[in-house]
């Protein structure tokens, strides 16, 4: 070893970007503010573990933001009936792969306007490709208005409405363009969300329910039964999934209404999902089985299943939500493929990876690229579960700083 | 050493047992057994096929043993090399899945590669630089990757290549070279498509690579033993590379195990998207015809090489990894 001369050594550790200040001030540095003791410091000492969760999940500024995100996103699909500018099944002979229109206030001769509006189109038909080519025509000015009076539907199929929340009383606002029958795109993604985001949140609570139980039963049991669970896990991990669900999804018979198909859809992406949160359960389990407090009510006579639900489970349900957000976007990925692949669900219900079918060939993509929008929005789900997912873990870490 | 391998592959024996009984039981789900969709097939078709055509067909694919027997019979040809036999295609399953599977594990294995040589240096950089802009773009990055369905990015890619490089994406062959014997100009034509499939399936799992470096790397420095080696002066590349890195590396290995299964779901609708000659879209097209046979092979063949794979990657970590124990 030789003595570490000084004065080569201190530029190199700048060069190699390991500046030591940087590291010793980085782990102190985002959470100055709790050195300090806040106002309500003596509320804190008693607070539950829910509540001192939910104060640290608030921190995190990007989990809010995903959160408002998802929150958008399940409203619309909720009352997507409402929401939805056209009618999703409404088709147009005329407006085949229509480009989208864009919201203008300015017009073709410079006039400014204080209510937006969009042009309809003019169809030309390309000389040479015979291809249909639509422009903004500015001869029909469409003015868009809240909550217009249309087509009357039914809400949740049950109460008969005539307002949507915004359109036009002239014509067809097509604000993403429209699909290879003339179908309104936006309309369609937004009907599709209910589809595709409910089965990931149904996908989880049944993945949840088949998790805890079977890693429940491995971990606080042990022995033989934890080992034919975690043999059977290791079968089920190995078989690739997206192949896997595949061939389940095709031993689905053809005949099935729209309904049962999207539970038994359901039902094969959790039947892999599982797997995941039973081995982070029968972790916890493990750990915990000989914590005082387990052996504390176990020699108080309580029994078996009062110490599984009373004392054990609630102790790491914050992190098992964690890792249940975090698996929703495998699940909504899960039904996109095999639903993009014409194995999952079928055309007439309407779900993102049924939209982006019709995107499954390049000549469609090249001619009419808004129609991968449906997966710009599965990406924004996916980002926002992500990010949500990493916030809710990251709070319900009691030692995390 | 020595018992620790020997114990690994005896484990292997019973998974794949499990595995192929699995996937027995699921080729058998369908309504109908292996012969009914090509008897409608050859209905629509036209073509009268009399009782005794149906039964000699049945007799030939032994359809009327009990289902043990089926399965005894499914699995011990895997052993004499007999992958099953294509009812639609009326050929042996090797020879569908021949050149496929090799185009599939080139894929798999330039993608493993892709992911290594992309993840090391944005992890590392990421971790020692943390909270500066890179790292945040990296960590931007990151997210997108593993958010992105890897079908959307193949589309993606296709648009912008043939709007604005005018290049068309998709196969691995271009049409001159089909059917040529392998040669030089042969072989820089596949290297020209390859990459495509490759990036776009490494990418998820590159994506969470980077995030699973930066995460390790990040607890090793901030250990006593960093600090205690900074203090003592020694440099600091040089220290973060021979021993926190080679800590925080171990995921590089470790994580190959489960990159093959994703891969392989990867490589089904990537290939189905850039229209590639890989076993995939030969999956999908079997279980849109109900050829059960030929999708329970594909899979059954993917699971053991995943679970090959699986094995390789344990005793490889076993080996950098002296704090792995082989009792």
């Amino acid at each position: 070893m030789t003595e570490p001369d000084p004065q080569t050594d201190v530029p190199t550790v700048d060069e190699s970007g390991f500046p030591v200040a940087e590291m010793t001030t980085s782990p102190g540095g985002p959470v100055s503010d709790a050195s300090a003791p806040p106002p309500d410091a003596a509320d804190l000492v008693y607070a539950s573990q829910w509540k001192l969760m939910g104060r640290r999940f608030c921190k995190h500024k990007l989990a809010l933001v995903g959160t408002g995100i998802l929150l958008v996103f399940y409203v619309v699909a909720a009352f997507c009936e409402f929401f939805a500018p056209n009618d999703p099944t409404e088709r147009d002979a005329t407006l085949i792969l229509a480009p989208p229109q864009s919201i203008r206030f300015v017009d073709e001769e410079g006039k400014f306007h204080f209510r937006p509006f969009v042009y309809g189109y003019r169809m030309e038909v390309n000389p040479e490709t015979w291809q249909r080519v639509y422009t903004p025509d500015p001869e029909k000015r469409y003015d868009l208005v809240f909550f217009p009076k249309g087509e009357p539907y039914r809400l949740w199929n049950l109460i008969p409405m005539q307002r949507r929340l915004f359109g036009s009383t002239e014509g067809r606002v097509l604000l993403l363009g429209t699909d290879t029958l003339g179908r309104d795109v936006l309309s369609r993604i937004m009907f599709g969300a209910r589809i595709s985001l409910t089965i990931g949140l149904i996908g989880v609570v049944l993945t949840f329910c088949i998790g805890i139980t079977l890693g429940g039963i491995a971990g606080y049991f042990g022995g033989f039964t934890d080992h034919a669970i975690q043999r059977l896990i290791e079968v089920l991990i190995c078989i690739p999934q997206l192949p896997l669900w595949m061939v389940l999804s095709a031993a689905l018979p053809g005949h099935w209404s729209a309904l049962r198909m999207y539970f038994g859809i359901t039902l094969i992406l959790s039947f892999l999902g599982w797997t995941g949160l039973a081995r982070v359960v029968r972790g916890k389990f493990l750990s915990l089985r000989n914590e005082d407090f387990v052996v504390a009510a176990r020699l108080s006579g309580t029994g078996e299943v009062q110490i599984i639900f009373r004392h054990m489970v609630p102790s790491f349900m914050s992190h098992i939500i964690a890792s249940a957000t975090l698996a929703v976007p495998g699940m909504i990925l899960g039904e996109t493929a095999l639903s993009f692949l014409g194995i999952g669900l079928r055309p007439p219900v309407i779900s993102w990876g049924v939209l982006l079918q019709q995107a499954q060939n390049f000549q469609s993509v090249a001619m009419a690229p808004w129609l991968l929008y449906p997966g710009l929005f599965v990406i924004i789900v996916v980002l926002a579960f992500n990010v949500v997912g990493d916030g809710l873990r990251d709070a319900a870490d009691p030692y995390a700083e | 050493m020595f018992n620790y391998i020997a114990r690994r592959i005896l484990l292997m024996i019973p998974t794949l047992v499990a595995i192929s009984m699995l996937i027995f039981f699921l080729i058998q789900l369908p309504p109908g057994d292996a012969i009914t969709s090509r008897l409608a097939q050859l209905q629509a078709e036209g073509s009268e096929i009399s009782e005794e055509a149906i039964a000699a067909l049945r007799a030939r694919f032994y359809l009327d043993d009990p289902v043990h027997v089926q399965y005894l019979r499914w699995v011990g040809g895997f052993f004499r090399g007999d992958l099953g036999y294509s009812v639609v295609h009326e050929q042996p399953v090797s020879t569908l899945v021949g050149d496929r599977l090799g185009y599939t594990m080139l894929i798999a294995v330039g993608s493993v590669l892709f992911t290594w040589v992309i993840a090391f240096p944005l992890g590392f950089y990421s971790a020692i630089r943390q909270y500066s802009t890179s790292d945040y773009v990296f960590t931007i990055f990151a997210f997108l990757g593993m958010a992105t369905p890897n079908f959307l990015l193949a589309l993606v890619l296709m648009y912008l290549g043939h709007t604005y490089f005018g290049i068309s994406v998709g196969g691995l062959i271009s049409p001159e070279f089909m059917g040529q014997p392998y040669s030089f100009a042969k072989l820089v034509d596949l290297l020209k498509h390859i990459w495509i499939p490759m990036v776009v399936v490494g990418t998820a799992g590159t994506a969470g690579l980077v995030r699973i470096l930066r995460a390790n790397l990040l607890d090793e420095l901030q250990k006593p033993y960093v600090i205690t080696a900074r203090a003592k002066g020694l440099k600091s590349l040089n220290l973060i590379f021979k021993y926190p890195v080679r800590i925080a590396i171990n995921p590089f290995i470790s994580t190959v195990g489960w990159m093959l299964p994703a891969i392989f779901s990867g490589d089904a609708i990537v290939g189905v998207v850039l229209n590639l000659p890989t076993i995939g879209p030969l999956l999908l097209e079997s279980l849109m015809t109900q050829d059960m046979y030929l999708a329970g092979s594909i899979l059954l063949i993917m699971s053991a090489l995943t679970v090959f794979g699986t094995l390789v990657s344990d005793l490889l970590l076993a080996a950098i990894d002296p704090r792995i124990r082989y009792d």
